[in-house]
């Protein structure tokens, strides 16, 4: 296939552009890491949201919860976690090189499994709901998430938690995290690559456009649903435990579980690239964070505004999205193509001929 | 009547006062065609929403195979091969027909990790000769939702068939079709049973078409069983006839 060609040199014109990116523009490397979050973010939003139909306000809920569950694992590995939080703003408590990267491994894998196994425990609930009772109910588990962390004084309640200090120079620092982000999200698109062309991106895509006749075919809806949003947990669950890392500090309301930004962009960055494509994602992320970082550089003050016109914008004209604009425009070479528009008496004719050829 | 398939026995369910089905007793033989008429509002589709699953009835009991099947939700009772298409139809319209087919699969013995399978060669086959077989192979790659009415029951008919099922619950299949077609849809309805073995209960109320497929036909009337016999039994029974036409 033709299209399956381009889309190889796309990865690996993906793959040369992030390892080259901190190279080519070393003064922003974190500006590229936090770009490689966001597509993570708008990757996962649409296995749920644009594959599957279930528009999630609650997936930074995942993201919060993989960066405090790896800060508590990785403190608690060497101290005690409430004596940590409670001193950290007095003393400064030192790990050793060895403690730092034991830690952080042992913090990413508890992140993405705890996360994943959160999922499966919530998703029991939330998946009963559907339509914007979904996006609601899911909505209450991201806030209740935050509220929760804000009011739980052995990680730190609303102060938040200070990560124990990379063992480095900055510069050190900002590559090693760039790395690990840019391998995440890339990682995630080679296996979401994958899983789209699966009986599973079938089903997610069957549950989207009509789920009730998947049930009535026997399709395992919820089984389905379930391993999407623990699929998403996931990835989100080592993010966020990268995220925190990355900035040192974490604390709940604007970090961890920040529901009016975060959360709102990757629906956002999905709906302005074009929802349920692989692509989609990835090109509303870049488009929308260049568009973000110039506003909040150059209109300060304003950037709220640029932004609430930007998503009414996209929402009133541009629903398809850059991607599914040109899905739409070329069909035949990256969609599934209509059926002519035929004279209504002509179609009635069609489907019942006698053999296939004189169908049309 | 000794092999039946479907067994219904005193079956009732209303919606809160209303009665749609009452004392409802009837077996689908196994391998034929059974039909199902009756007046607008005469129940008919309660009935079958009742079979597959979709709400649980008052009283009574359905027997599948011999199964008591009436605790059973929809899902399940798919996955034992009893399937049902809709009388408006429904098909998973921004897919490909193709696509459509694909995930057709039956799903009886799926297990976790058949989610993620990818090897499909000869489902594309044989997903591909169902298209034919309803003649719309050269419309496989279009996208279902852009299809006419008449088209997208004839998928709908086709991803039931890709399912394998061993009864298939038509809900007025030929409502919506071009008169002239009606006749190639009902040998498509009797090769499905004949050369692939299904066993048909179908809704219909074009009285021509369903006098001419099935072998025994049941009547409802203000949600009761009214009649049931041979065609030639139903059209000359009184009844019946008063049920349609009202009695004077």
């Amino acid at each position: 296939m033709n299209s399956s060609s381009l889309q190889s040199l796309v990865f690996w014109l993906l793959l040369l552009a992030g390892v080259a990116a901190p190279w080519l523009f070393p003064d922003y490397t974190n500006e590229i890491a936090v770009l490689w979050l966001m597509i993570l973010f708008s990757s996962t939003w649409d296995i749920l949201g644009g594959q599957m139909g279930y528009n999630s306000l609650g997936n930074i809920f995942f993201f919060g919860a993989g960066m405090y569950l790896s800060a508590v694992v990785q403190i608690g590995l060497f101290y005690d976690v409430a004596m940590y939080t409670s001193a950290a703003r007095t003393t400064h408590i030192a790990f050793s090189n060895a403690q730092y990267f034991t830690g952080l491994g042992v913090g990413l894998l508890a992140a993405g499994v705890g996360s994943a196994l959160l999922a499966v425990v919530i998703g029991w609930i939330v998946f009963g709901l559907r339509g914007p009772y979904f996006a609601i109910g899911t909505l209450g588990v991201a806030v209740a998430g935050a509220e929760l962390v804000a009011s739980w004084t052995w990680v730190g309640a609303a102060s938040g938690i200070s990560l124990p200090v990379f063992p480095g120079e900055p510069e050190a620092q900002r590559l090693f995290y760039y790395f690990l982000m840019f391998a995440l999200s890339f990682v995630l698109l080679l296996f979401l690559r994958w899983l789209y062309g699966t009986n599973f991106g079938l089903a997610l895509n069957a549950i989207r456009d009509d789920e009730e006749k998947a049930e009535a075919m026997g399709l395992h809806t919820r089984r389905y649903k379930r391993t999407a949003w623990v699929i998403s947990a996931f990835f989100l669950g080592i993010a966020g435990s990268l995220f925190g890392n990355m900035t040192g500090f974490i604390e709940p309301r604007d970090i961890a579980f920040p529901t009016t930004t975060f959360n709102i962009f990757m629906v956002l960055m999905v709906l302005l690239g074009g929802k349920g494509t692989l692509w989609g994602p990835v090109v509303g992320a870049t488009v929308f964070h260049v568009i973000k970082e110039v506003t909040w550089t150059y209109f300060l003050g304003w950037q709220y505004v640029t932004l609430g016109l930007l998503i009414v914008i996209i929402v009133v004209y541009f629903q398809q999205g850059i991607v599914g604009w040109i899905i739409e425009r070329f069909p035949e070479r990256f969609g599934t193509p209509l059926a002519p528009r035929v004279e209504p008496e002509r179609a009635r004719d069609v489907g019942l001929a006698a053999h296939p050829k004189a169908a049309e | 009547m000794t092999d039946a398939i479907i067994e219904l026995k005193h079956v009732s369910k209303s919606f809160g006062g209303v009665v749609a089905n009452r004392d409802i007793s009837l077996a689908v033989p196994r391998g034929r065609i059974t039909g199902l008429i009756g007046p607008n509002g005469s129940g008919k589709t309660t009935l079958f929403n009742s079979i597959v699953g979709y709400h649980p009835i008052d009283s009574g009991s359905i027997c599948f195979e011999g199964r008591e099947i009436s605790r059973l939700r929809v899902q399940e009772i798919a996955r034992q091969g009893m399937l049902r298409t809709f009388q408006t139809t429904r098909i998973y319209g921004k897919m490909s027909c193709l696509q459509n087919m694909l995930i057709s699969i039956p799903h009886r013995k799926a297990g976790f990790f058949d989610m993620f399978a990818s090897e499909r060669r000869e489902t594309i086959q044989r997903a591909e000769q169902l298209l034919a077989f309803v003649g719309l192979y050269d419309k496989r790659l279009l996208r279902a939702g852009s299809l006419s009415f008449g088209q997208q029951k004839l998928l709908e008919f086709a991803m039931a068939l890709m399912n394998e099922p061993t009864v298939l619950l038509l809900d007025e299949p030929t409502a919506g079709i071009n008169p002239t077609l009606i006749n190639g849809l009902i040998d498509r309805l009797k090769r499905a049973n004949s050369d692939f073995g299904i066993t048909l209960f179908v809704i219909e109320h074009n009285m021509r078409a369903i006098m001419n497929m099935a072998s025994t036909i049941y009547c409802l009337a203000h949600g009761e069983l009214l009649a049931m016999g041979d065609p030639a039994a139903i059209q000359g029974d009184r009844r019946v006839i008063d049920a349609y036409l009202g009695a004077h």
